[in-house]
């Protein structure tokens, strides 16, 4: 199990590598990732033994049920990925099961927003290229695949594809400020001026 | 040059761009309740960060709270500690709680309009995705997750892209038995779930200018089910009137000058937008969703058109071309962000007064808030919906989600004034939802089945004491 990177401090995310899990289904929503029961806690420890519990549950023959993915790092998904609750329990459970990446053809901002935060990048690839992905990984699981913010490009076995992630969002793990708080909280001058310029906070 | 609205508040709270790129945006109002801020809060003492703005952090407990017995301890030991946890957080970091037993306690999108917290100009964040809802007051509001929530109690700041601005025009009239619910169904029916990505909308248009604040609310409220992070109206009389006179709104003389400042971020009628939709409100009929998500919806008298989702209709139990109209439902749950507010309430009560829940119906009536559930019993709501055969409950997320022990059992279906029907949403893993008006739930109820309720309102008194300014503005504990 990979500890959150953000646990072990941010340094820069330039690449990640490892086989992959396809998963298919377009607006698979942050409730079927991680169900409400399970946020019936006060730490995130321990969730990545619940992702997709109720779909596992409804079909053996789900993708996390399947031991040839057991040991997978890079979530492959189709359109709308993590749409619906805010929940950062979803993307939580993804990194502690070990996952380091996500290509699909889109995300929901929230949930990219929250992967971001914990050094899990999004990217976005076209849809008949996430196709050929899953296609390849469910034909040949073993099949290492690299995914790399510098270059914007995954490859899987002969098989290369762009992918992209939003320019800042990519400035951000290259340099490995992926993980804002220090940034924001530097300057913090000027933040005091902002606040003392609102008429809300500086009086009517 | 014109602005819209989004971007002058956005400006205004732009502290600089960071080396990432990204803008560092000053957070007005930070809104926390038990379930997303535990972990934050570990965070935070990790790091040894304290909250640098406490008295612009408001929280409250809707999750998990449960609406039964509210007794301390609470008999769910979870509920327990984790409002146990929030209870401590705020202690130690000065921050202003509205506990389970406070008479301001409610549903976070509720209480914060409903206290005048809310205000038009603001940017909110709220570890929850229907943080959306402020924007009925003309605030930038959106949902975040809890490394975030961290950041903002850390920084007062967040880390963000600037979004797109649609502006979504509904003009036309509502016809009776048609609501705001009904308009942002069609809304996400129309542009579906993921058109909104990257987007704020901004909703306006005769019908939309109609609204009183509580109905606005709704539509803002599910702007997050079609894809937009933030939803708004620009602010108005209506929302002004709505504000005098609540706790936290400015009083007296700096009200007045307040509401020069709210007219000034309105967009400017020049502005240009990214993005432009009409719809016409005459069009939109009584709506109801048939599917795993909010844009799978149909009028109440159409088949299902839907392209081949075998997955919907496998877990719906419909077949293409069906209607949802007579299907049999097991609950009825009135409650939620969404249609949890005294209008929401007012109207399902006009249509149950004098009928009887059907024998085969569980139905529950959830106010969003305490303030809510007194106007409520202050106007004998309660009573109409308990000698129905509703349960009339305290204040919370309740059936909504599902997170307290208020859940669907088995294959259920529910009639539900909330806003998502995912697969498992309402806390039995094969549970249904239908998603409708309040006053679509009370009318299935009443004939346990889904119906138009159209015709159950024909020779129904009109709403009394129905005042489009000020409707919600419910009293307050102090």
């Amino acid at each position: 199990m990979a500890a959150d990177r953000s646990e072990t401090g941010a340094g820069a995310v330039v690449r990640a590598a490892g086989t992959g899990l396809p998963l298919r289904g377009h607006d698979i929503d942050t409730d079927r990732i991680m169900p409400a029961r399970f946020l019936r806690a006060v730490s995130f420890e321990g969730l990545e033994g619940h992702l997709f519990e109720d779909d596992r549950g409804a079909d053996p023959a789900h993708p996390f049920n399947d031991p040839r993915y057991a040991r997978a790092t890079i979530l492959v998904v189709n359109a709308n990925f993590g749409c619906g609750s805010s929940r950062e329990h979803a993307p939580q459970g993804l990194v502690r099961r070990g996952f380091t990446a996500l290509i699909g053809e889109s995300f929901s901002e929230i949930f990219a927003g929250n992967s971001a935060m914990l050094g899990m990048p999004c990217f976005v690839a076209s849809a008949s290229d996430v196709n050929r992905l899953q296609a390849l990984i469910e034909a040949s699981p073993e099949t290492p695949i690299e995914a790399r913010v510098d270059a914007g490009t995954a490859v899987a076995g002969a098989l290369a594809i762009p992918i992209a992630l939003p320019p800042a969002v990519r400035d951000a793990f290259l340099s490995g400020q992926w993980n804002p708080t220090a940034m924001l909280l530097d300057r913090y001058d000027e933040v005091r001026a902002v606040a003392a310029r609102l008429p809300y906070i500086a009086g009517y | 040059m014109p602005e819209t609205l989004f971007q002058k508040v956005w400006n205004a709270h732009t502290v600089r761009t960071l080396p990432s790129g990204q803008t560092q945006l000053f957070v007005g109002l930070h809104l926390i309740h038990e379930v997303t801020s535990p972990q934050a809060f570990d965070m935070l003492r990790q790091h040894g960060w304290s909250v640098r703005f406490p008295e612009r952090t408001f929280a409250t407990v809707d999750h998990i709270v449960p609406t039964t017995r509210r007794t301390r301890p609470f008999f769910d030991l979870m509920a327990e500690e984790m409002t146990g946890a929030l209870e401590r957080n705020c202690r130690q970091y000065g921050i202003s709680l509205y506990s389970a037993e406070d008479a301001n306690q409610g549903i976070v999108h509720v209480i914060g309009p409903e206290l005048g917290i809310t205000q038009p100009g603001m940017t909110i964040a709220c570890g929850d995705s229907h943080t959306s809802t402020h924007g009925a007051l003309g605030a930038i509001a959106f949902g975040i997750g809890t490394s975030q929530v961290r950041d903002v109690l850390a920084s007062q700041c967040l880390a963000l892209d600037p979004l797109k601005v649609r502006r979504i025009d509904v003009d036309g009239r509502l016809a009776p038995g048609v609501y705001a619910k009904d308009v942002i169904l069609t809304i996400i029916r129309k542009l579906g779930v993921h058109g909104g990505v990257g987007y704020a909308y901004e909703y306006g248009g005769s019908a939309i200018d109609a609204m009183s604040v509580e109905e606005r609310m709704t539509v803002c409220n599910m702007s997050i089910e079609g894809g937009a992070r933030a939803g708004y109206v620009n602010p108005d009389d209506t929302t002004f009137a709505f504000l005098r006179g609540r706790r936290f709104a400015p009083p007296d003389d700096a009200f007045d000058r307040a509401v020069r400042w709210w007219r000034q971020i309105a967009t400017d009628p020049a502005a240009s937008y990214h993005d432009r939709v009409a719809l016409r409100a005459d069009d939109i009929g009584p709506t109801v969703t048939w599917g795993i998500n909010p844009s799978q919806s149909v009028g109440i008298h159409e088949p299902i058109d839907a392209p081949a989702d075998d997955e919907a209709f496998a877990f719906m139990g419909f077949a293409p071309g069906a209607r949802v109209e007579g299907t049999p439902i097991d609950v009825a749950f009135i409650g939620s962000c969404t249609n949890g507010r005294i209008s929401d309430l007012e109207e399902a009560a006009r249509l149950v007064r004098g009928r009887r829940v059907s024998p085969r119906v569980k139905a529950l009536v959830v106010p969003g808030s305490q303030a809510v559930s007194r106007e409520a019993e202050r106007r004998g709501l309660h009573q109409t919906f308990i000698d129905a055969g509703f349960e009339w409950r305290g204040a919370g997320c309740s059936m909504c989600l599902g997170m307290n022990t208020d859940r669907l059992e088995g294959r259920q279906i529910c009639a539900s004034s909330s806003n998502r029907n995912f697969k498992g949403r309402q806390g039995s893993p094969t549970g249904r939802t239908l998603l409708m008006s309040p006053a679509m739930v009370a009318a299935a109820a009443i004939a346990g089945e889904v119906v138009d309720v159209r015709p159950m309102l024909a020779g129904v008194p009109a709403r009394s004491g129905a005042d489009p300014a000020g409707a919600g503005k419910v009293s307050h504990g102090r």
